[in-house]
């Protein structure tokens, strides 16, 4: 495994330092922030490039090597998470500088939208700094601490509008997350206790069945569903993403779930592969087709665009579970292609999505559902961000959304587990018909709407459209990502078949 | 890049660019706008023509672009292809003049033209799409485009027929999807080839390809409305009539029969449906719409649901001779009739459409005695619908001219019934309607009359119609020259004799 | 027999504390259930860094512990944070509602 130089660690430290220096500097906190998405951008830009040079690479923090120290290692899916972040976090953050500018112009209460921007930023930095953190870490303890720093930024972020309902949602996500947490501690002390290894890596090479390893994977997997938000264990997600202020709805429905989801399917399918019987990724596949068709149904219930957008959010997170059994079933190298455009297209639609209910919320006061025809005549832009978003929940080409059920009902087909792929059709007509709920309502100008003016901001709309374009097109751009995927995988068997590490 | 690949696009950018753009114009920028449109309207046709003579003289046009493995999107313009992005060019600069005289004073014509711009782009990626892949990606965006202009007047009405139609469409979608994806775990990644399937694929697997076949004949039986999927069209037609011209002529519902077209011929092959005995399906389908669109047609007493019903009828014709397809009279029939009924059918709609702007008619019994007010009008509509009925020397009398002698040399006498009775029942519901508008008493004022100065009505809604009509009669006598639709379509056809 | 000890009440304590996480309404209740529970996992953990068999200390175990505590104590502070600010709320609305009611009282 090659050397990585240290830009490596530029993804971690520079968030982290962000959010210090945005803490005690209050002027400069949009410009600091702003900086760091950028920078760990173009670290993230750096290390795509050495990675489809080089290969995989590996990077111990400080030089003190694992099992003591901290290594941080780049391959595939990870990098592809890496990017996903890195350009969300620019688009959320001046999505955020924008949606403050307009709340500090005009509060329904004085001097609230100034005190929910100063620890707007730091919380921010630091979810970034706990989002890089886990996709780059090499060793499963090292993530328990990344998910931790996820988890307690996250509920603070939920907490932030500072209403009871914000912040009675952000104590039970608080407590679930720490519930999971816990749950997936447990499990590394006894995967520790059995392998007497906490590095990826070496997990990897000296995964075989033993006593304890089920139990342990048990619990880590309750401990990340959990904190993922699966159905059954969906209760705590719409009301914390639907009571936030809308960049952090964006940030928790886009990024934060991906992580946890990311960690999942890591351990499943690199790890623990051999250890895991078929009947395990059933179950999977079963709470997943669960999340779909019950989020599918949920979210028709629903008059308010945040909670309905909230409840889609648990649909469609079904979807990556479901993706279990039949990546098991496709086998390992098409194994991660699926989630990894599913999770990216779902991440940019579901941004986009808060983003656009954000600026409805904040020109037209609220966001009952019924109440919302004729948005589109003055604010043309969102509403057909919030359109082409819904086209990749739907799953229609070219978006990231069709790929992903493109490759899940090839594999499905494919086998004749006629079950899933129902599942999966089913699902998709459920999205379209919550997704056209709200569109029509967007689009059609009645024609007696009175027309309401307000500052129309920019940087409320671009960053939206930007995002829902990205989803869309995810399929268009498809090659690179599957690029990055398979050069991992090359080096991969290479390795395994060379000889061990 | 070759000047053929730049072609395609090209064709493919002439309207889409002037959409994108004229979504951000502002609403007052008419003349910008209307230039816009019937710049990119013409530049299209023209390049059209262009790639026309291309093909015609054997240049290939091919662009392909992977997605993933098994994903590929590939444009093919073959003379299939062509036909029917050279009717959708030319309709489509016909009803952007009509629709500018149309809205005239509307609100929100940005958003209407911008769509409508990319209306036209989506139709012609679906007569270039080269595989499966790409008519669905193309397919599916049509509905996404379409949706706008069905709502577009904002009332409950258009609501409620929006939301029919995505029902509709997205449900067909769906079932066209699972089928796509289950051939392709069968036949992998395959172009749209005259051989179609391959043989022991066919041989093995009849029982499934049955199944995929029927799939995916709902899937685009949606858009071709194609009984008992034809549920969302009449309810459609709350849209302004620009939109049901492009809907019923050229885009939605020509989509949807050129999507039976493509999978009876170049997805399965010919040979193959007869072997797994569809066929007789197939005919037996075409032959129910057929009649059943016309007896509906018989109860309506909205002008433009009676032209909706006509249209469900009318375009089974397409299928009836495609389902035919092994001989060679009856395939061209079909086919031709894609041309015709487009001309015919965008005639009779511009006309309800005249009606509709200048006296507020909307129902036939509101019709007597319109032809002494609208003369040039409904001298158009009485060639359009003498064209439906079948009359020489129209068009329409060509299609079931070669129609019935496909059915004669398939020895097949169901199909010359269905059409001789479609034919009687095509006069039962027109002929009234002329005879009213010509012979009838005007019953009291108009419901709600504009003046135009001199002309009849406003230019830009007076000289489309006039101009397709003079076409379905010139078409009709001068279709054995050499660039009239029939000599094409039968050009097109020699990829599929056998 | 300490290591075994040791393990077991680990995880007695983490089963009790889930307990309390899940049943118990009160949410500093909940907070400390959710300590005990961490208390349990390091107590294991502590009893996992003696390897019987060389009769050697492990140290990587009792890093994750002073690191879990660090990390425990993080989020115990948050979540008072967080139940004092929700019962600081809740006093508000009370109090307010309360003036209402006076109000209405009053009025008539």
């Amino acid at each position: 495994m090659a050397f990585a130089d240290s830009w490596i660690v530029v993804p971690v430290f520079a968030p982290l330092t962000a959010a210090l220096l945005a803490f005690l500097v209050r002027r400069a906190s949009f410009f600091i922030s702003l900086a760091a998405a950028c920078l760990s951008l173009l670290a993230v830009a750096v290390l795509v490039n050495r990675f489809l040079v080089n290969g995989p690479a590996a990077y111990a923090v400080g030089g003190w090597d694992p099992p003591l120290g901290i290594c941080l290692r780049t391959d595939g899916p990870a990098l592809i998470m890496l990017v996903l972040t890195a350009v969300a976090g620019v688009g959320i953050s001046l999505y955020a500088k924008g949606y403050f500018t307009l709340r500090i112009e005009r509060p329904s209460r004085v001097g609230r939208p100034e005190r929910q921007e100063r620890f707007f930023w730091p919380l921010w930095m630091l979810q970034l700094t706990g989002l890089n953190g886990l996709y780059l870490s090499g060793d499963i303890f090292n993530l328990y601490v990344t998910l931790e720093v996820i988890g307690v930024s996250a509920a603070a972020l939920a907490a932030l509008s500072g209403k009871s309902a914000s912040l009675i949602a952000a104590l039970r996500y608080l407590l679930v997350s720490l519930l999971g947490s816990m749950s997936y501690l447990l499990g590394v002390v006894f995967v520790y206790k059995t392998y007497g290894v906490l590095d990826l890596g070496l997990l990897q090479a000296a995964a075989a069945p033993a006593p304890g390893v089920i139990a342990a994977m048990a619990l880590m997997s309750v401990g990340l569903l959990l904190k993922t938000a699966i159905f059954p264990m969906h209760f705590w997600l719409p009301p914390a993403h639907a009571n936030a202020l809308a960049p952090v709805s964006a940030i928790l429905s886009g990024l934060v779930v991906k992580g946890s989801f990311f960690l999942l399917f890591r351990l499943w399918f690199d790890i623990f592969s051999p250890v895991l019987p078929a009947a395990a990724f059933n179950l999977m596949g079963s709470l997943g087709a669960g999340a779909i068709i019950w989020g599918g149904v949920q979210v028709l219930r629903q008059q308010r665009l945040k909670l309905l957008i909230a409840y889609s959010t648990v649909s469609q997170l079904g979807y990556l579970v479901i993706a279990f059994p039949l990546a098991f079933a496709g086998g390992s190298s098409q194994a991660w292609s699926a989630v990894m455009f599913m999770a990216s297209g779902h991440a940019c639609a579901k941004i986009a999505m808060f983003m656009s209910a954000g600026t409805i919320m904040l020109h037209a006061g609220h966001d009952r559902i019924r109440d919302l025809a004729g948005i589109r005549a003055y604010l043309p832009v969102t509403a057909f961000a919030y359109a082409a978003a819904g086209v990749n929940l739907i799953g229609l080409p070219p978006s990231g959304g069709f790929i992903a059920k493109w490759m899940l009902l090839i594999t499905a087909l494919a086998g004749h587990q006629w079950l899933w792929a129902v599942v999966l059709l089913a699902g998709s007509f459920l999205a379209t018909a919550y997704v056209f709920r709200v569109v029509a309502q967007l689009f059609v100008i009645p024609p007696d709407k009175p027309v309401i003016t307000r500052r129309r901001a920019g940087l409320l709309e671009w960053p939206a459209l930007i995002m829902a374009l990205l989803s869309l097109l995810l399929g268009l751009m498809a090659p690179y990502p599957l690029r990055l995927l398979e050069a991992g995988q090359i080096v991969r068997t290479a390795m395994t078949m060379g000889g061990g590490p | 890049m070759s000047w053929e690949n730049v072609l395609i696009v090209a064709i493919l950018m002439s309207s889409f660019l002037p959409g994108v753009i004229i979504f951000m114009l502002p609403e007052r920028s008419t003349a910008l706008r209307t230039g816009l449109n019937l710049f990119g309207a013409g530049l299209k046709m023209a390049l059209v023509i262009v790639m026309d003579l291309a093909i015609y003289y054997g240049r290939i046009f091919q662009m392909r672009l992977e997605l993933m493995e098994g994903v590929e999107l590939f444009l093919n313009a073959d003379p299939l292809s062509a036909m029917f992005a050279t009717l959708s060019s030319a309709l489509w600069l016909l009803t952007t003049i009509y629709a500018v005289g149309y809205l005239e004073g509307s609100p929100n014509r940005s958003h209407f033209f911008g769509y409508f711009s990319l209306c036209v782009t989506v139709t012609i990626g679906i007569a270039m799409a080269g595989n499966l892949v790409t008519f669905l990606l193309f397919y599916e965006m049509l509905t996404l485009t379409t949706y706008p202009l069905i709502i577009h007047r904002g009332t409950v009405e258009s609501l409620r027929a929006g939301r029919n139609y995505l029902v509709y469409t997205f449900g067909g979608g769906g079932i066209f999807l699972f089928a796509v994806i289950w051939l392709h775990t069968l036949a992998g990644p395959a172009d749209f080839s005259a051989a179609g399937l391959a043989r022991q694929l066919v041989e093995s697997e009849a029982p499934v390809l049955r199944c995929i076949f029927l799939l995916m004949i709902a899937g685009v039986g949606v858009k071709a409305a194609l009984v008992p999927l034809h549920g969302w069209l009449p309810q459609a037609m709350i849209a302004p009539a620009p939109v049901s011209a492009l809907l019923h002529a050229v885009a939605v519902v020509k989509a949807g029969a050129f999507g039976v077209t493509r999978i009876v011929l170049d997805v399965f092959g010919v040979n193959n449906i007869i072997e797994l005995g569809l066929m007789p399906w197939l005919i037996a389908i075409a032959a129910a719409t057929i009649i059943w669109g016309s007896l509906r047609a018989l109860q309506q007493d909205g002008l433009k649901q009676r032209l909706a019903f006509s249209t469900v009828s009318q375009i089974s014709y397409i299928a009836l001779g495609v389902s035919l397809a092994d001989h060679r009279l009856a395939l061209i029939g079909g086919l031709v009739h894609l041309i015709h009924q487009g001309l015919m059918k965008i005639t009779l709609f511009f006309c309800a459409g005249n009606l509709a702007e200048t006296l507020g008619i909307h129902r036939i019994s509101e019709m007597a005695g319109v032809g002494r007010r609208l003369p040039l009008t409904m001298a158009a509509f009485t060639v359009g619908a003498m064209g439906m009925i079948g009359i020489p020397p129209t068009v329409g009398f060509i299609s079931k001219w070669y129609l019935c002698l496909g059915g004669l040399e398939a020895g097949n006498q169901w199909v010359i019934m269905v059409l001789i009775v479609s034919s009687l029942l095509n006069g039962a519901y027109f002929l009234p309607v002329i005879i009213t508008a010509w012979f009838g008493k005007q019953q009291g004022p108009w419901p709600q009359e504009r003046k135009f100065g001199r002309l009849e009505t406003h230019w830009m809604l007076l000289i489309p119609p006039l101009v397709t009509a003079l076409t379905v009669i010139a078409a009709g006598v001068i279709a054995n020259a050499q660039f009239s639709p029939l000599t094409w379509v039968k050009f097109v056809v020699q990829d599929y004799s056998h | 027999m300490t290591t075994i000890l040791y393990s077991v009440t680990g995880l007695l304590l983490f089963v009790f504390g889930l307990f309390a996480l899940i049943v118990c309404p009160h949410p500093l209740r909940k907070i400390l259930g959710g300590n005990v529970m961490s208390a349990g996992i390091f107590l294991f953990l502590v009893a996992a860094s003696y390897r019987a068999d060389t009769g050697e200390i492990d140290a990587v175990p009792q890093a994750m512990v002073l690191t879990g505590i660090v990390v425990s104590v993080c989020i115990t502070a948050v979540a008072l944070v967080l139940s004092t600010r929700l019962q600081q709320a809740a006093d508000q609305g009370a109090r307010r509602r309360r003036k209402r009611r006076r109000e209405e009282d009053a009025g008539e």
